[in-house]
């Protein structure tokens, strides 16, 4: 009797043993599966959350001015006026004319931000200091270096400054997150200064066109 | 009777392996979609092969890296910081050029260059390590008389082109005590910057068509917590098919920085009593 119990023992322990071998791969398959499916909805979610700001047609087309890189003077920027309906909200034109400059020209070599870069927030306090937060991908699919960076960062305070007058500063946010580097190279620790110009009590009805030479950088400002 | 219960036992345990067999054989089908949905999603893990010191990097004229070094004389001594390294490679071409390894070699030819011209010279990093920012900023800061030389390739810009970057102005700096904070480090130098930066980027120029003509503002992180007159040198690109074109602009951008340096050490003068750092 004693012999049959350790054989059954025995038996059952190998099975057990079986089962486990067996279900632990399922089992860690399926774990994975479900963080995929979790990292997928969080970024749906993201991109559901910044949705480019809808064009109300009834805002008043303006002759905004973006700013990409030139195509005869290497890692400079250009102005190029594209017609738009701009709100006249600051924040809401800050979104229109930033998700534009992320949407690119017409010729793709001419981008100064990464395709996949998405806009997730703008904020903008009453001291005209911005915040612009978007997501991972401008900091991981910019090409790393000083001047691509530089020419990105530039990209974006200089198309602030021609089409929204309130906006003096911009802090860059990644995900959410204050970063030391955009990537690698160019500090995004302090905030750039947009414009020095004193912003009108109400929103310009055409975008201003600043008297600038392309390629002048952006000065971050720091506070002590 | 025994015999009977144990047959029974054993053709008990026989179905459980015929059993435990067919899901084996039935569970691959699944198994292989699991298992390959996260292997295609995760990266392999970076290839980080070690670096070989370069000859000159260890050499015996070396100055202890935290020692101050008197120097009464003004400009003597080049901190030269070859950037990213370790994990971070920084800058990397489709043909497999990794920016941290190019720094490096450079770095070599830039010492000896300088080395020719009555530098000293001190490395931020001699092999494949990633000191941080600050780490490397020390290095100059633990110095006075010293210049700071980070090296850069970038991943953009016309191929065969060297950039002088200065650091972007920073608002005045020392409180009551004449502490400068250490996050601010570079806005005393920010003027000697510049001279010292026209002067290497001159240089360049003359050397490397299509280069600018003067050194160029940007905000480098590296540069704000140096204090000493300091610049980055970027050298385009890592696009290159053959990493020869690079290796082949070496010996000039090395002469620019050492001619640089020399035709800067006069305007530079040490202050007799530099205010520290908080």
């Amino acid at each position: 009797m004693t012999q049959r119990w350790k054989f059954m023992f025995a038996s059952g322990f190998i099975f057990a043993l079986l089962a486990a071998a067996i279900y632990f791969p399922i089992l860690r398959g399926r774990v994975k599966r479900a963080a995929k499916l979790q990292q997928q909805s969080e970024e749906q979610a993201r991109r559901e959350l910044a949705q480019p700001i809808a064009i109300n047609p009834g805002d008043p087309r303006v002759k905004a001015q973006l700013f990409w890189a030139s195509d005869t003077i290497d890692s400079t920027l250009v102005p190029v006026t594209v017609e738009l309906p701009l709100s006249r909200d600051p924040v809401l034109r800050s979104k229109q004319v930033l998700n534009t400059l992320l949407a690119g020209p017409v010729d793709a070599e001419l981008r100064t931000l990464p395709p996949d870069a998405l806009l997730l927030a703008f904020y903008l306090l009453p001291d005209g200091t911005a915040i612009a937060d978007f997501s991972e991908a401008l900091a991981t699919s910019i090409p790393s270096g000083i001047v691509s960076e530089q020419l990105a960062v530039n990209s974006i305070t200089r198309t602030l400054e021609a089409n929204v007058p309130q906006v003096q500063r911009l802090k860059i946010l990644i995900h959410g997150q204050e970063v030391e580097t955009l990537a690698g190279h160019l500090d995004l620790t302090g905030t750039f200064v947009v414009s020095t110009k004193q912003a009108s009590p109400a929103p310009a009805s055409a975008a201003l066109t600043p008297d600038k030479t392309p390629g002048t950088l952006a000065q971050p400002v720091r506070t002590p | 009777m025994r015999n009977l219960l144990r047959v029974k036992s054993l053709a008990l345990i026989g179905l459980l392996f015929v059993a435990l067999l067919a899901a084996v054989l039935a569970s691959p089908s699944l198994a292989p979609s699991q298992a390959q949905q996260p292997a295609t999603g995760t990266p392999p893990p970076a290839a980080t092969p070690a670096m070989p010191s370069p000859q000159g990097g260890a050499a015996g004229s070396v100055p202890s890296q935290f020692g101050a070094l008197a120097q009464a004389n003004g400009l003597n001594l080049v901190v030269l910081d070859p950037a990213h390294g370790g994990t971070d490679p920084g800058a990397r071409g489709t043909g497999g050029i990794r920016e941290s390894e190019i720094v490096l070699d450079f770095a070599i030819q830039v010492r000896r260059a300088l080395e020719l011209q009555g530098f000293q010279v001190v490395q931020t990093r001699q092999g494949n390590e990633d000191p941080s920012f600050d780490d490397r900023s020390a290095t100059a800061n633990a110095q006075r008389g010293a210049v700071f030389v980070t090296l850069h390739i970038s991943s953009t810009g016309m191929q065969g082109t060297a950039r002088v970057y200065v650091n972007s102005d920073l608002p005045p700096v020392a409180d009551s005590n004449g502490l400068i904070p250490w996050d601010r480090a570079q806005a005393p130098f920010l003027g000697l910057s510049k001279t010292f930066g026209d002067l290497v980027q001159g240089f360049l120029a003359q050397r490397f068509k299509g280069s600018p003509g003067a050194a160029q503002t940007a905000s480098v992180r590296q540069l704000r917590t140096t204090a000493a007159p300091a610049i980055a040198v970027e050298i385009s690109s890592v696009t290159v098919e053959d990493r020869v074109d690079l290796d082949r602009m070496a010996p000039g951008v090395a002469d620019a920085i050492a001619r640089g340096a020399a035709a800067f050490k006069p305007s530079y003068v040490v202050p007799a009593v530099t205010g520290g750092l908080r």
